[in-house]
């Protein structure tokens, strides 16, 4: 048999478990090379089950970008489910990489990418089932380095005693120069800890062990300042600045299951031009930066070709701002038309232009149209700066309606800063209003299903680092029941209400992923003690225990109050202050101001807004600049580059 | 246009053994793709491909003969089909042969009606009994009682009709099982029976399955072979591989 024919599993195990193709490897377009003609190993974890990491772009990116050098085998790992999970423990089996089979703790490099607040405790999983000791202080020298990345990132210090060190911003663009660092210190004999003060000088890298902080009495932070020499006190994250001379998977590992993200996926821009105030990724993101349409198209056809795949999408933060959207999408259409394969377009906003474009790509009998107004007032709307007019909504609606769609999807958030029971009333009255529409566009003999249906969804709103709410309070998981309870009433009141159905989410989850978002570096203890306790897979509602965490926090001497419910104010040192995104805390306080003042900010195309961002020198920041380029001929738009 | 049926034999070994059927036919779905096959579509907003598979092979079995038949608008030859479809699978699924069937053949999924088995004991997991001694009386047995359980709770399965062929060489079983719609019954159900009645329990997870080849009634091919033995008879000559139909000539 074959080295690589072996699993690390044995196969009574593979027999009694679910899904079993989870851990065996071998999907098409996985990438095996000899590990003894590389120098770095380097093993990718998404910190969930397998379909969901195997659903994330970034670290397909990633994979694409280390196996294209020939020193370094990157490899993937993912949770191992709860039944896989308790064999391992009891059998004493390590975690293991897909690719070769072989313990992760043998590795140069873990890499973890952190997506999401609630899957903080699978981390400790991954490293506990390693057998990589939980904090990063306790490593010996045979242990790899554990370099955590991701939006979550932006506020690292509830994760500060696990990670070596946390990389900051885009990927692409340093790590070549960190596996540089990392050989030189290998070959020359240096330490874990002396690779780390030199890594801790690396552009984005942030070491955690080599910064303190100093606490109020009141529990707030005193001082924040790095321990060493030559360790930077403030740490600018990285961005790629060329999003289309750059790295793309064009052949993205084709995994054999089904996945959540089961297609292609073409990322087309990267940040968003919007400035909605309760969104972080449209912070942390800026500035906007377009890929070329050409370059896209040439992509599309070569993943399609390269993976089988029977669908692709687009993604980005809002695909509608992306310029040349119409032209791809027409190219898109006429490809794909002619290969069978299916176009999924998320986060289009609804006009004519869109509604055209679905319908040509789904059935529209059987497809729902999606609006995300988030707040049910034009005021509250104001406050969270959301550009998007009932006028629109109910316009779109109309549109889409003659067109056939029958069903729309609603997405609110309750708890916005300023919210009062009448924007509350509003997501009820807003709901009812659509369904109106439907009645008043439709003529009895036209609709299809004789009604129409509505689903207003609601969530729960967590202020985040890096937004301009990042000081607000956050309701309390009482109050948040209270809203949903009032919105569920109100809807119940309308006059079209047997058409709309009425979801909400739990309110408990809700409060955790506050805590943890805006959380400091005591939480750590926290969240190891809650893992202790048992506690992974937070973010699936059935392994959730709420109790457990509200208990360990105050076990810890620390409360939810403080982490949530509670306005920041203006002159607080943040947990995440040192980290520089780009935005301002200038431009932040600014815009919290005119939130409280219900004004709305124009979006980076109308009118800059001076965020900060601008200091990167490129994407939208200096897009005034190409289009007078343009104006001469297209071929000029990339004179000016070299 | 009318296309042509091709059936493709391939071959399940490896890790990849744990890879179930509908995902097998998600990856043909994909490998079909990337080879660049001119495969035909359903109509429609998600047209699939028409494409039907034989008999579903259950997890952790390895096999040397499984089929699919697809339908194609073109195609250069068999034998560049085959490479192709290698060119884009993993290791561990290998397609041995491609062949264009004549249109008036059943489809792979209706047509089955046995498959053939090696069965072997992993290490350390055989019975005590002797089966060489076992097999015989076992064979003679008017009827072979198994019990299933299935979702509802139990039931009662004569398994003696559907074994065609039993024999045990030392080493392995080989095995001709019924594996039509309305009889298939499984290689584990009939070892499992063997040892009851040495009153020896089937140890967990005991046995190494190979699926060798999947067969249709000879008769339903035209084939007449001899009329009148068959249905008493149930024997290899009554039955013809699905990889012995149609041919290496492209006709269109």
């Amino acid at each position: 048999m074959l080295r690589e024919d072996k699993l690390a599993l044995s196969d009574d195990i593979l027999m009694k478990i679910e899904k079993p193709e989870r851990y065996i490897g071998h999907e098409v377009n996985s990438v095996l090379k000899n590990k003894d003609a590389v120098s770095v190993r380097f093993c990718m974890c998404f910190p969930d089950v397998y379909e969901i990491g195997m659903s994330h772009l970034g670290i397909q990116i990633l994979y694409a970008m280390f196996n294209s050098w020939e020193d370094v085998w990157c490899e993937r790992v993912y949770s191992p489910w709860l039944d896989l999970d308790k064999m391992m423990r009891e059998q004493s089996i390590p975690l293991f990489a897909l690719e070769s089979q072989e313990p992760i703790k043998n590795f140069d490099f873990l890499g973890i990418t952190i997506q999401y607040e609630m899957c903080y405790t699978n981390i400790l999983q991954i490293l506990d089932l390693a057998g990589i000791p939980l904090i990063a202080a306790e490593r010996g020298e045979d242990c790899p380095i554990v370099i955590g990345g991701g939006p979550c990132t932006y506020n690292p210090e509830p994760l500060a005693d696990f990670f070596d060190l946390f990389y900051i911003g885009e990927g692409e663009t340093q790590y070549r120069r960190l596996l540089d660092v990392y050989k030189d210190c290998r070959d020359t004999g240096k330490s874990r800890e002396e690779f780390l003060l030199q890594a801790a000088k690396v552009p984005g890298m942030y070491v955690p062990r080599f910064y303190e902080t100093v606490y109020n009495d009141d529990g707030t932070i005193k001082s924040f300042h790095p321990t060493r020499e030559g360790v930077p006190a403030r740490i600018t994250k990285e961005i790629q600045m060329d999003v289309t001379d750059t790295y793309y998977p064009m052949k993205p590992v084709v995994p054999f299951i089904k996945i959540t993200q089961d297609r292609v996926v073409l990322e087309i821009q990267r940040g968003c031009i919007r400035g909605c105030r309760f969104c972080q990724a449209g912070q942390l993101y800026r500035p906007v930066r377009e890929r070329d349409v050409e370059t896209l198209k040439k992509w599309a056809l070569e993943m399609l070709k390269n993976t089988g795949q029977e669908e692709i999408t687009l993604s980005s933060l809002s695909s509608s701002d992306y310029s040349r959207l119409p032209e791809l999408i027409d190219f898109l259409l006429e490809e794909c038309g002619r290969q069978h394969i299916n176009i999924s377009l998320p986060s289009l906003r609804i006009d004519a232009f869109s509604l055209d474009v679905m319908s040509k790509v789904q059935d529209v009998r059987k497809s729902s149209l999606t609006f995300a107004p988030e707040a049910g007032s034009q005021r509250l709307r104001n406050v969270i700066n959301k550009g998007l007019t009932e006028e629109a909504i109910l316009s779109g609606a109309a549109l889409a309606f003659e067109g056939g769609w029958t069903r729309v999807k609603l997405y609110f958030m309750l708890g916005l800063p300023t919210e009062t029971e009448d924007d509350i009333r509003g997501i009820a009255e807003l709901s009812n209003k659509i369904a109106a529409t439907f009645f008043d566009t439709v003529p009895k003999e036209k609709r299809t299903n004789g009604k129409v249906q509505i689903v207003t969804s609601t969530s729960f709103f967590v202020p985040k680092p890096f937004t301009p709410f990042q000081w607000a309070r956050q309701c309390t998981k009482d109050e948040f029941i209270d809203k949903a309870y009032l919105t569920r009433k109100a809807i119940s009141e309308q006059l079209n209400q047997k058409s709309i159905k009425y979801n909400w989410h739990e309110a408990d989850a809700s409060v955790l992923e506050g805590v943890l978002a805006r959380g400091d570096r005591r939480l750590g203890e926290v969240i190891r003690r809650v893992y202790e306790k048992g506690s992974i897979y937070d973010a699936w509602g059935e392994c959730y225990h709420h109790e457990r965490w509200i208990d360990t926090i105050e076990e810890c001497g620390l409360s939810v109050d403080f982490y949530t419910h509670r306005e920041r104010s203006l002159d607080e040192i943040l947990p995440w202050d040192f980290i520089d995104c780009g935005v301002t805390k200038e431009f932040l306080k600014r815009e919290w101001e005119k939130a409280r003042q219900e004004e709305i900010s124009a979006n980076c195309r109308q009118q800059c807004q001076g965020c900060g961002a601008a200091k990167f020198g490129g994407g939208v920041c200096t897009e005034a600049r190409s289009q007078v380029l343009v104006t001469g001929g297209s071929s000029e738009r990339y004179e000016g580059k070299d | 246009m009318n296309g042509m049926k091709v059936r493709i034999k391939f071959r399940k070994y490896g890790p990849v053994r744990f890879i179930g059927h509908l995902d097998v036919m998600r990856f043909f779905q994909k490998a079909i793709r990337r080879a660049g096959l001119d495969i035909a579509y359903t109509g429609g907003f998600s047209p699939h491909q028409i494409m039907t598979f034989a008999a579903p092979l259950g997890v952790g079995l390895e096999s040397n003969g499984e089929y699919m038949d697809i339908e194609l608008h073109s195609l250069d030859s068999c034998q560049d089909a085959v490479e192709r479809l290698n060119a884009a699978s993993v290791k561990g699924i290998e397609i041995v042969s491609a062949k264009v069937l004549p249109d008036n053949t059943a489809n792979a999924m209706a047509s089955v009606a046995a498959a053939s088995y090696t069965v072997r004991f992993r290490e350390g997991r055989a019975p005590e009994a002797d089966i060489a001694r076992l097999l015989p009386e076992f064979l003679a047995r008017e009827t072979i009682f198994y019990t299933k359980e299935t979702k509802k709770g139990t039931r009662e399965l004569d398994l003696k009709a559907g074994i065609y062929e039993m024999s045990w060489d030392g080493r392995a079983f080989s095995l001709l099982l019924d594996a039509s719609s309305a009889g298939n019954i499984k290689p584990g159900q009939v070892i499992e029976a063997l040892l009851e009645q040495g009153g020896e329990k089937l140890q967990d997870n005991a046995l190494l399955i190979t699926r060798e080849d999947v067969y249709t009634r000879r008769e339903l091919t035209g084939d007449g072979g001899a009329p009148g033995d068959r249905r008493s008879e149930n024997s290899r000559e009554d039955f013809i591989s699905l990889g012995e139909i149609g041919t290496l000539e492209i006709h269109l």
